[in-house]
């Protein structure tokens, strides 16, 4: 049986496609985001480090423990501008700041970084100080400091030095105030009074700024973004173009659009992400650490040095390979010192981005694969489709067959069927990830399983394929696939999702991805330019009523 | 004067003075106000020893009808897969049976509506919320603002997010994975030995709690304009900076002599995986680290989970993890149970038995630390396999300095879970007159088992 969907099946699925998108409707005005809230947004661990690096250069070591923000939805993203700091974690914060500063006025590392040189070894030189911290300052709170948190940064750095007898001794002490300054550490929408008497609050230069720098760099913006914020520059048109322009041409891209996959595709799991030895010998801690590292460079490859079209992640055969992939693979690696070009031969199972063995592991148990789980991820991760939580009362004994251990995958999940309440969602993430089983649960290709010959063959959607790439082209010519996208990407963009005008918005910018063969990096230039990114930040879900713990009155039960 | 604040209390410009300038302070021994009486029972000064706090997880509950026993009143046994903590039983363990989680028609997230409502008193909305802080927070407001840390937590699959303690807006606890990373943090360079001849306090403390002053007076402008949701948030980050403010107080002061307290040999490198047998050894490694930690006062609450919520321990060279097990292993007919589930069962309260012998080995006074703390130990489920939250088993562990009965079994006849967590607080003196929400919320401490 062939293993591509037929012609017919394409033309249909690309029909689908145009009437989702409203191509028609090309002329239609940009629905405009209303009622939004400022934004309180914690710094994911990522930012942090990227921050340190750009402001004070690689050589200075974030060491030590970031606590990590929990994924609570679909993006850590969104739930950035829910996080906060616990004992534990501000404990942490407090620890790498100290370690940061210590380095930054190592006599290693002070004549480059600090800029100026004391007066006196002993003794702070206010000049040198206020100089120094206001540089950094700017950059890690994104916009210059005010005179009162200068002098008391300035003041503090003053008391440190004569305290230690060192001038950068105390200049360190300066420096971690800054770096455990909640200003530093949450990014904060600020605003100031529209242009007449009625107009409503928008977001100050700078905070635009900033928005744009985190969404397209994932880190602070650079000294360029920040004068033309500060010089009004970025409040007109050209200017805002222009800067877009920077920072949408500069390598820098690639940052960005590495931290929109690894949150959209959730390889935050790859902490911890472990396989049994015994089963997996193959599987150790540098492959994991160069498959996760694969899938972005594929990622950035194809959709920002290759400009492709999104979809081609799908069933792309192009990727990168290293030595530790090469045993995974099993595949002869042409540079046995780092990272070198690879193209999967044709006919290979390896397809897409959901063929590696990052999102082929990732999505497995550890000591087996699991269909079930990537099922799941296709569903939720890629076509952002909620898959129902399990319901809570189900009785798995009705299905406990003896010597089930023993069982392969499809036969295993086939039990499923036998309970109407399993088998309405594991339908649409079985069918899927049994087309995977080719890959074991450390991503190796297998060609049996326990003795048995693997079926892969399944139907996506209405779409039947026999393989690996026929699932890769049905995937790919999901009509699900580009609005997936754009959610995630507007949600990312705004740390967060509302319905209605949001929806609307993702729409028009859907036509827009569409119009533009479904390359990324105009979608990326529509939201940038699109005066619904400066709006003041998206209305987050409200927590639940927190319990009440003492006293609380009688009349709130 | 306690045990718990302020002995030598010194002004930061005191010790700005002095300490940096190198100068160590000697404190001469004994500390008199501070050993104990001639009993052993109290301090000199008359207070009690303190009473700790420390909860533990496991997860996916019980096989029913093996372990915990529906039995009542004092004639019970932990048997099969609990066997391992019948030896404590007696003189030191409650168990709390047919306690529910009502959902109050909500849908009930598996393997997380039923800790989280256990833990906080009240049903999330979906995974991953929780909607208010866990109990161990409000003990740890009431207890732990004297000692070095507020609370430590500490998880055994190598994996930081597994620690089921959360604060105000929503500010997660994160659990130390590493053994030697805790035993760095509570024994590092930063402790000081409180049985040490001097003491000699670190210079920079000083000019750290200035940095946490400098950040303080942040509070007022950044509050100013923030909405109400993000003001909570700010709320708990200057929170978290007073508490930090607080432990490098305590530590510019000369703790007071602890006869128990030895600092303890630095463990091996390593995180554990979610392979069995390296949570068990982590879990035995933690045990002793925080038994230590406790008898030298430097934490009085403490978190340690063994396993999470549908455990994903397995066994070193299988394929099927203690999950799926509960759901896929087929009955024993013979035995008419699931044999591999209950060997992970059995696990479970083995790692429990661990701790508690650690903690009954570490004397103080004329009793041990099991005398004087009080550890609740929480579960997701009753039967994993059907992911119930009808029946959460539950634990008291520990005397709390007599505060508590042992040795009863309570049948909570399809009561809230709260019920427990609200008993545990009031135990530890936390101001609290009714606890939880909707269903869950009660006034009604379980009586039965309080002193």
């Amino acid at each position: 049986m062939s293993a591509r969907v037929s012609r017919r099946t394409l033309k249909i699925v690309a029909g689908i496609v145009a009437a989702a998108v409203g191509l028609a409707a090309c002329d239609a005005p940009e629905p405009a985001i209303s009622d939004a809230q400022p934004m309180l947004r914690r710094l994911t661990e990522d930012q942090y480090r990227n921050i340190i690096s750009d402001v004070f250069g690689p050589q200075i070591i974030v060491a030590g423990e970031f606590a990590p923000i929990l994924r609570e939805g679909d993006l850590v993203a969104a739930s950035a501008a829910r996080a906060t700091v616990s004992a534990s974690s501000f404990e942490k914060l407090e620890r790498l700041a100290h370690g940061i500063a210590a380095q930054v006025v190592d006599p290693d590392n002070r004549r480059l970084l600090i800029g100026c040189e004391p007066n006196s070894a002993g003794a702070a030189d206010d000049q040198c100080v206020r100089q120094f911290l206001a540089s950094v300052g700017r950059l890690l709170y994104r916009r210059p400091l005010t005179t009162g948190e200068l002098d008391r940064v300035a003041e503090l750095s003053a008391t440190a030095a004569r305290g230690t007898g060192d001038a950068y001794g105390g200049l360190a002490f300066g420096l971690s105030a800054l770096l455990v300054s909640p200003q530093f550490l949450f990014v904060a929408d600020t605003r100031e009074a529209g242009a007449g008497a009625s107009a409503p609050l928008r977001l100050t230069s700078v905070a635009k700024a900033t928005r744009l720098s985190f969404f397209l760099w994932n880190t602070t913006p650079d000294v360029v973004l920040l004068d033309a914020a500060e010089n009004g520059v970025l409040d007109t048109e050209s200017g805002l173009r222009d800067q877009v322009a920077r920072l949408l041409g500069s390598p820098r891209l690639v940052d960005g659009v590495r931290a929109l996959f690894a949150d959209m595709l959730a390889l935050d799991k790859f902490t911890g992400l472990e396989k049994d030895p015994d089963i997996y010998p193959a599987f150790d801690p540098m492959v994991s650490a160069d498959a996760r590292e694969q899938l972005l460079r594929t990622i950035s490859d194809q959709l920002v040095a290759r400009a492709a079209d999104y979809r081609t992640l799908f069933d792309t055969s192009q990727t990168f390979m290293t030595p530790a992939l090469g045993r995974i693979y099993r595949v002869p690696v042409t540079d046995p010192s780092g990272w070198s070009p690879f193209e999967f031969p044709a006919g290979s199972d390896r397809q897409g981005i959901q063929t590696l063995a990052g999102f082929v592991a990732l999505y497995a148990h550890p000591g087996r694969s699991s269909p079930t789980i990537r099922g799941k991820a296709v569903r939720e991760l890629l076509l952002c489709q909620k898959v129902p939580d399990p319901p809570g009362d189900v009785d798995f004994t009705l299905f406990n067959a003896p010597n089930s251990a023993n069982l392969i995958a499809r036969q295993r999940l086939d039990a499923h069927n036998t309970v109407p309440t399993c088998a309405g969602c594991h339908k649409i993430m079985d069918g899927i990830g049994l087309a995977f089983e080719n890959f074991d649960g450390a991503g190796q290709y297998r060609a049996t399983d326990a003795g048995q010959a693997i079926d892969v063959s399944g139907d996506f959607d209405g779409v039947p394929f026999a393989d690996p790439a026929g699932l890769a082209a049905a995937l790919k010519n999901h009509p699900g696939v580009p609005p997936c996208l754009v959610r995630r990407v507007v949600a990312y963009a705004l740390s967060g999702v509302v319905e209605g005008p949001q929806a609307s918005w993702e729409k028009y910018l859907l036509e827009r991805f569409a119009d533009n063969g479904f390359r990324l990096k105009p979608l990326l230039e529509a939201i940038v330019l699109s005066p619904n990114f400066f709006a003041l930040g998206v209305a987050t879900e409200p927590r639940q009523e927190a319990a009440s713990v003492v006293n609380s009155n009688p009349e709130d039960r | 004067m306690t045990l718990l604040v302020k002995s030598r209390h010194q002004s930061r410009r005191a010790l700005l003075r002095g300490a940096l300038g190198g100068a160590a302070i000697s404190v001469g021994l004994p500390f008199l106000d501070a050993t104990l009486n001639d009993s052993g029972t109290a301090l000199a000064s008359g207070a009690p020893m303190p009473v700790r706090f420390g909860t533990w997880f496991w997860g996916l509950g019980h096989t029913p009808g093996r372990g915990f026993k529906a039995l009542e009143g004092t004639d019970y046994r932990f048997t099969d897969e609990c066997a391992a903590i019948e030896p404590f039983r007696q003189d030191y363990i409650n168990y709390f049976r047919a306690f529910n989680a009502p959902l109050d028609g909500a849908a009930s997230t598996v393997h997380f509506t039923g800790w989280v409502a256990a833990k906080t008193g009240a049903i999330p909305s979906g995974f991953g919320r929780i909607p208010a802080p866990t109990l161990d927070t409000f003990v740890a407001e009431a207890i732990g603002g004297s000692t070095r840390f507020r609370s430590i937590e500490m998880s055994c699959t190598g994996l930081a997010k597994d620690s089921y303690s959360y604060g105000r807006a929503g500010s997660h606890n994160a659990g130390e994975v590493s053994p030697l990373q805790l035993y760095l943090r509570l024994f590092g360079p930063e402790f000081r030995d409180p049985n040490a001849a001097t003491f000699t306090p670190d210079p920079r403390l000083v000019l750290r709690q200035s940095v946490l002053s400098a950040v303080s007076a942040q509070r007022q402008a950044l509050v100013r304009d923030a909405g109400a949701s993000d003001k909570e948030r700010l709320d708990q980050y200057f929170t978290a900076v007073r508490e930090l403010e607080n432990q490098l107080q305590v530590m510019s002061s000369a703790p007071p002599p602890l006869d128990a307290c030895v600092r303890p040999q630095a463990p091996a490198e390593g995180t554990p995986t979610l392979q069995v047998e390296q949570s068990l050894a982590a879990h035995d490694t933690f045990s002793k680290l925080i038994a230590m930690a406790l008898a030298c006062d430097q934490t009085r609450v403490f978190n340690l989970l063994y396993s999470q919520a549908a455990s994903e321990l397995r066994a070193k060279g299988t394929t099927f993890t203690h999950h799926i097990l509960s759901h896929e292993e087929p009955l024993d007919v013979d035995v008419g149970y699931q044999v591999e589930t209950a060997w992970f069962n059995e696990r479970s309260f083995i790692a429990l038995a661990g701790l508690l012998n650690q903690l009954k080995s570490t004397r103080e006074g004329d009793g041990t630390l099991l005398d004087n703390l009080l550890i609740l130990a929480q579960t997701d489920t009753s039967d994993a396999k059907t992911h119930s939250v009808i029946g959460i088993p539950s634990l008291t562990i520990g005397r709390a300095g007599g505060r508590l009965k042992t040795g009863l079994a309570i049948a909570g006849n399809a009561g809230p879970i709260s019920r427990v967590g609200l008993t545990a607080m009031r135990v530890m003196g936390v101001p609290i007159a009714e606890w939880g929400v909707k269903s869950l919320r009660t006034d009604q401490p379980i009586t039965e088992v309080m002193a």
